[in-house]
């Protein structure tokens, strides 16, 4: 037989298969084709058009009902707060819908004036009535918002969540005018522009949520393109479930000049590994995370699409302090200090973690927390023996409950190596649990030590410190301490910074000396980003106002794939 | 008349097999751990009271089995508890044509490679020719998606450039999962198309065509092959079935926007609604392929009727 040249088997290929439909054709004729085509990212570049990986599909695009991460990264380019966020640092504030913004004395009783030319994307004007009709609808009993506890810094917020008040005018959110917000708070809070640049704190236009629903009702039709209206830079165009969620340059926006990008498209892809793969393949211009097992691969060559960020979380275990053996306080304080944090954070996360010899994450606020736990094995074995072990053997078996997770597997696995290897325990079982299985079991308080892991949503340690306060709902460890209980709520009280600060290291130093928290590591951020995505700055809670990124071609050369 | 009440019968005993799985799976997600309000930060119980009496949870199980069920008959299957403003009507109408692509392509791709591969195996039976054959068809069977999806993605996407690694519209990569699927089906039906081809060619009319000198391949082709490959129409309906449900692995590695998806993340985010949803359609696609193939089945050949 005669071998037929080339290109003739593949048109011969090519006829035989448009038979299947025209779609597959196409794309076989574009293969054929042979010529490199313009990659996804070239072509976003081009148009100016971000292409972000973002995680899992959002939730939903109501800023009063997600609080994830990769959510909130949407809403921040629809919406905008009273205070937005600085492009290159978490401690400043960018004027929002706020022009500007005035504290009284002690911190307790804040006023923002609001901009003039500030529009929703339909082109109304966004008053300070808006934003208390959304305080409204947040804090509302029958929205039943999951998050809406972020506005409890309000006076009488908790108490009309919970229904113990019903009338609203008695919360402490007040409009004077159309351009004049008044907030009375609990107590003295001097980072409270910190708290409003949160998503829970986002307006929603109240004539578009009543057009499909009333004011509290969480699911309607409002959020989907075409019918949602926002007013942050930019504007929800398409929506695609597992697929993307696209925004596009809102034309109302009062500081429109400034936005430099026309676009993102938010691209959900949950695994990790196709994720990186779409990044090689120039289908994004930045991923959500970069698995721990492909950072060293990506170390070597020095790549400098690399990025690896401080990033204000803690990863930690809980431990059941109302049941043996995690009840007895020197038996915690022996498995904190036998947990070698360094060699976790360069062997197994190999992420650039810090080891954590606190709780909360040190920031660029100023909070330093107290230096208490360390890897000293001669120490923990002190504590050992004054928990009433001889030594590591009779302590009865215990059980460490893991989400499913490869990554938080290794660090359970070599834990449980240091602990036997330091203390001498060897009963001590992983058991890994299906995250909502998992999530069941810790709000139960049902295990003897679990993992966990915490992140900041606004740059001040009593995000981190709040949750330990006696029935906290995300104590979940039963731990309850008077003098932690009663140093926290001074530090809500006290309005000079660095005195707030010193009562909040001194509850830190309870909590670090009776440990129903064993800390590990602070976290980082790694994540790949293409160097034609310019001004994108490292920031500590990673929340980057987009308006201000611009993507240019041929930033630096492309490298070679790791 | 016969056929009439056999095909009446299966239809009853098909609309009975739905009903067992819906009632089974309304309750199994129910008895799951967890809850869809369930979340990473602590909702306060005040909060999960109210969310769900919205959603009516309050109610005791067995009535709102019954809202479930009334619900059903009239097709509206409820909102979707995980993805928040969408129903699951509109989340299984924009991920079931996705999947059902993914499938039949995957099906033709299958049955491109592994009906010829089948019948040139049986036709070289017990030669080398064959033993590699069936090798490579046994490895194909062994091989789970996942470890094919990656593979091809490495290969024709990353090193080659041929198709896109990820995404659907505008993308390419969904040939890629198309040709997983298939490579995996069709090893299936390879050894399918073999045995069977097999059996007709050791029966008595093919010995007497061959004792009448006909040609070996139109004994093959002309004769053979029209026998031989029934068993394999008769797996396609199921094939296709399990293909499209079967495709998330795939949808997963090549970031299709599937059902398949959707039918493993509902189960983690025990969005109830969407689990039930989800196991109706897949249920009723797969009765709808087995009653078919059964049907015909019986039309072919009348002795399957005695025998069901």
């Amino acid at each position: 037989m005669i071998r037929k040249p080339k290109h003739r088997a593949q048109s011969g290929h090519l006829k035989r298969l448009t038979l299947l439909g025209p779609v597959l054709g196409l794309m076989l004729l574009v293969t054929a084709g042979g010529c490199k085509r313009e990659s996804q990212v070239e072509i976003g570049t081009r148009e100016k058009i971000l292409i972000m990986g973002n995680g899992a599909e959002p939730k939903a695009l109501d800023p009063h009902i997600v609080s994830s991460v990769g959510d909130s990264n949407i809403l921040r380019a629809l919406f905008e707060g009273l205070v937005a966020y600085h492009p290159t640092n978490d401690m400043l504030h960018e004027p929002g819908v706020a022009e500007r913004w005035e504290p009284n004395e002690d911190f307790s009783k804040w006023t923002f004036y609001l901009r003039k030319n500030a529009r929703w994307s339909n082109g109304d004007p966004v008053t300070a009535h808006d934003f208390v009709y959304s305080y409204n609808r947040i804090l509302h009993p029958e929205m039943a918002a999951p998050y809406s506890s972020m506005l409890y810094f309000l006076e009488n917020a908790e108490e009309f969540n919970k229904g113990e008040i019903k009338d609203f005018s008695k919360v402490g959110v007040k409009a004077e005018g159309d351009y004049k917000l008044n907030c009375t708070l609990k107590g003295p809070t001097p980072y409270f522009p910190d708290v409003v640049k949160h998503t829970t704190w986002l307006p929603v236009h109240g004539p578009t949520i009543e057009k499909f629903g009333n004011i509290t009702e969480p699911y309607t039709e409002w959020q989907k393109p075409g019918n949602h209206v926002s007013n942050g830079a930019f504007t929800l165009t398409a929506w695609r479930i597992n697929a993307y969620v696209k925004v596009r340059r809102n034309p109302h926006y009062w500081d429109a000049n400034t936005v430099k990008p026309n676009g993102i498209d938010f691209m959900p892809i949950d695994n990790v590994f196709t994720e990186e793969k779409a990044f090689r393949n120039g289908l994004l211009h930045y991923t959500y995370v970069l698995p721990e097992n492909l950072i060293a691969k990506y170390k070597e060559v020095g790549d400098p699409r690399l990025r690896t960020e401080t990033y204000a979380g803690s990863y930690f275990y809980r431990c059941n302090v109302n049941q043996a053996p995690t009840d007895n306080v020197n038996f915690r304080r022996a498995l904190a200090y036998a947990i070698d944090q360094k060699t976790i954070v360069e062997f197994v996360t190999r992420g650039g973690q810090q080891p954590a010899y606190g709780f909360t994450p040190p920031s660029e606020a100023g909070y330093d927390p107290p230096h208490v736990i360390a890897f000293e094995p001669e120490r923990a074995r002190q504590y050992l023996k004054d928990a009433g072990y001889m030594n590591g053997s009779d302590v009865p078996e215990f059980t460490v409950i893991i989400n499913t997770s490869e990554a938080h597997k290794s660090i359970a696995v070599a834990i449980q190596d240091m602990w036997k290897k330091h203390l001498g325990i060897k009963r001590v079982k992983i058991e890994n649990q299906e995250w909502k299985v998992f999530q069941q079991t810790v709000h139960d308080t049902n295990y003897e030590i679990s993992r966990a892991g915490w992140i900041g949503d606004y740059v001040d340690p009593n995000t981190f410190l709040s949750m330990w306060v006696t029935g906290d709902s995300n104590n979940n460890t039963g731990w309850s301490n008077a003098k932690y209980d009663r140093l926290m709520e001074e530090s809500g009280l006290i309005s000079d910074p660095e005195k707030r600060y010193e009562r909040l290291r001194e509850a830190e130093q309870v909590l670090l000396d009776e440990v129903p928290v064993l800390p590990i590591y602070w976290y980082t951020r790694t994540y790949l980003i293409h160097p034609d995505v310019k001004n994108w700055h490292p920031l500590l809670l990673d929340n980057h106002p987009y308006k201000h990124i611009d993507l240019v071609a041929g930033g630096d050369k492309e490298e070679e794939i790791p | 008349m016969d056929n009439v009440r056999f095909v009446f019968f299966r239809f009853l005993q098909s609309l009975f097999a739905l009903l067992c799985i819906i009632t089974l799976t309304f309750f199994l997600a129910r008895l799951a751990p967890g809850g869809p309000f369930l979340d990473e930060k602590a909702v306060p119980e005040h909060l999960l009271e109210q969310m769900n009496k919205k959603y009516g949870f309050d109610k005791p199980l067995v009535v709102q089995y019954g809202l479930y069920l009334g619900q059903l008959i009239q097709g509206d299957l409820g909102p979707s508890l995980g993805n928040k403003g969408f129903t699951v009507n509109e989340v299984i109408s924009e991920g079931l044509p996705v999947s059902f692509i993914l499938g039949f392509v995957g099906l033709i791709i299958a049955l491109i490679i592994g009906v010829p591969v089948g019948v040139f195996a049986a036709a070289n039976r017990n030669t080398p020719v064959d033993y590699g054959l069936m090798t490579i068809a046994m490895i194909g069977i062994c091989l789970p998606t996942f470890v094919i999806a990656p593979i091809l993605g490495e290969i024709f996407a990353l090193k080659l450039g041929w198709f896109d690694v990820a995404g659907w519209e505008g993308s390419t990569a969904w040939f890629l999962g198309a040709m997983t699927l298939g490579l995996y089906y069709s090893a299936y039906i390879a050894r399918l198309t073999r045995g069977s081809m097999l059996d007709i060619l050791s029966q008595d009319f093919v010995r007497t065509a061959r004792a009448k000198g006909l040609l070996p391949s139109k004994i093959l082709f002309k004769h053979a092959f029209r026998g031989g490959i029934t068993p394999v129409v008769a797996y396609l309906g199921p094939a296709l079935a399990g293909l499209i449900g079967g495709s998330f692995v795939v949808e997963t590695v090549f970031g299709i926007p599937g059902l398949g998806q959707h039918f493993i993340k509902a189960a983690s985010n025990r969005d109830y609604t969407l689990i039930n949803g989800t196991v109706t359609v897949f249920a009723i696609l797969i009765l709808i392929m087995n009653f078919l193939v059964d049907v015909l089945q019986a039309w072919l050949d009348p002795r399957t009727k005695t025998s069901n």
